[in-house]
This record gives C-alpha cells, structure tokens and sequence, in this order.
C-alpha cells in the first residue's frame, strides 16, 4: 500500500512546487494585504483553491498577513480554501471518487469556504 | 527499451524532476533551485505525516471489524455516527491528500457516504495537530471562530453529497493502484 501512494504523492509535490514558484508567498502578502477589499477577498478565495501550501508555511504567511493588515475573513477564506478545496490535487481525487463526484465535493467545499470567509470576518470584526 | 519504459511509465515525472533538478543545481539555473526548496519543504510534511497515517490505517484495517464500522457509522448511523468521524478525523494528519486512502478504507469497511464527506471535511479543516500550529500563528480567538463556523458546514456538505449521490452509483477507488477497475 505505501508504495501505491508514494508515487501520487511525489507527483503532486512536484506540481505543488513549481506552481508555488509562479505564485510566491511574497507575491501572494502583496495582493492580500491590507485594504485588499472584495478582490483581496477573491483572490484569497482563487489562490488558496489552486495551491496546496504545506501547513507550517501557509499559517506563518497568514500571521503576516494580519500583521499586516489583512482582514479576518480575507485570511480565514485563503486558509479554508487551501484546507478544503484543491484543484492540483484534483487528479488524484478523480481516481478515487471519479470526476463527477470530485468536482462537486470540491465545488460544495468552495461554496462552504466563502462562506466560512465571510462569517469569520463577521464574527471576529464584530468582537474586537 | 519500450517494455522498460511502459513498466516504469509512473515514474516518468518523478525522474524528469530529478534530472531537471539536478541540471539547475549544475547549471545555477535559479527558478528551478527555488522550486526544489519548496519541494523538500512539502516533502518534510509529507514524510511527517505518511508513517503516523500508515500505521493507523494499517490497525484500523487489522483491528476494527467491518461489521463495527458498518453499525457506527454506517449508512443508517445517526449523530453519534457523526461525532465518531469527526473524532477520528482530528486526531489524524497531514493535508487532504493524504485523507483519500483513509476514505477509501472507510468505504471499504462500510461506512456511510455522509460519514465519508463529513470526514474529509474535518480531516482537511480541523485536525487537531494543525490546530495546536494554527493557535500558535493566528490566536485561539481565530481558531476557536472558524472552526466552530467550519463544522455544521462541512457536516451539511455530508448531507448534501449523500443526496446528490442517493441514486447514483458510487464507490471510493483505492487511487493508488495502477491498474484502475472500469471508470
């Protein structure tokens, strides 16, 4: 079985890295930062569905992120769509769930992350 | 020459890697170096997490019966199916990738397809390992908000995926194997 999945995963580590190098975390702080707005908000949303950034490299970007200035929701949005949907890993999810099913999972997911987005900010804007 | 490459035709892209890789690195060619940065960092999260869901994977296989599965969080379980893969969800890691070949043993054992959705929404958003790191980055004020905003959504993206796949066929693939069954 390890050998089975190593391979699939090695693939999309490699996608997930070059991807990664045309969209740097730098890159991405630009474009969210502070008075980002509704397209901040939508480029969040974009960018987070895409990549797939490793945990303890997309929390210290979101912690710059608010340290920056960045609303609640644009943060908590990029970090739930780079959690829960995930079009490079697409792929692989078709071959285990088949594409009708795969795309509608992830579709739901994008839904349910604007969603969590904009609630977040709500709440968070509401207690501080 | 042909039946070598046809055998090892999966490994085409990790071995084109490797030779690019190594050509930059020999070359000081930039782009590529930085790509390899990003993939050993996504590699160290990945060796982290694979032994951890190997070995749980491996004695939820050997230990847990099909037909306990099937009662808990089966297709006619209830809430308390729910809050039981939900459980076993948090208590995992690794990011959602790493969640399919566990989905594809819960199908196989017999759980519900709600139960199946609903884990890979708690997999991919609320796991408690990330959640120790996220606390850590963002303050428990922002962890606590979107996790409780988190949980009735994905649970409702169970409700809904079990729906919408009510009178269709489904069934979960084990991704990793070559050959594929008929898709």
């Amino acid at each position: 079985m390890f050998r089975n999945v190593l391979l699939p995963f090695l693939n999309i580590l490699i996608l997930i890295s070059v991807v990664l190098y045309f969209i740097p975390p730098n890159v991405i702080s630009q474009y969210l930062g502070a008075k980002s707005g509704v397209l901040g908000f939508a480029i969040a949303a974009l960018v987070g569905s895409i990549t797939l950034i490793p945990g303890f490299i997309s929390y210290p970007i979101a912690a710059g992120l608010i340290q920056q200035g960045a609303s609640y929701a644009v943060v908590a949005v990029f970090m739930t769509t780079l959690m829960m949907v995930g079009m490079i890993t697409l792929p692989l999810e078709i071959k285990y769930f088949g594409k009708a099913v795969a795309i509608t999972r992830n579709a739901m997911n994008f839904v349910a992350a604007l969603i969590i987005g904009l609630v977040v900010g709500l709440i968070l804007g509401l207690l501080s | 020459m042909k039946k070598f490459f046809s055998k090892h035709r999966g490994y085409i892209w990790v071995a084109a890697y490797a030779v690019l890789t190594v050509l930059s690195f020999v070359l000081g060619f930039n782009p590529g170096k930085t790509i390899f940065t990003s993939f050993t960092q996504s590699l160290v999260e990945m060796v982290t997490f694979v032994p951890f869901l190997f070995i749980i994977v491996g004695l939820f296989d050997v230990w847990v019966p099909k037909e306990r599965i099937q009662k808990h969080i089966g297709r006619g379980s209830g809430i308390k199916g729910i809050a039981l893969v939900v459980l076993l969800a948090m208590l995992q890691a690794g990011p959602l990738y790493g969640a399919f070949p566990v989905a594809y043993l819960l199908y196989r054992k017999g759980a519900g397809i709600r139960n199946i959705f609903i884990y890979l929404g708690a997999f991919s958003s609320i796991k408690i390992p990330m959640l120790g790191i996220e606390i850590g980055y963002l303050g428990i004020e922002f962890s606590l908000v979107r996790t409780l905003v988190s949980l009735p959504l994905f649970i409702g993206i169970g409700y809904l995926m079990e729906r919408y796949l009510k009178n269709r066929h489904f069934e979960v693939r084990d991704g990793g194997q070559k050959k594929e069954a008929s898709s």
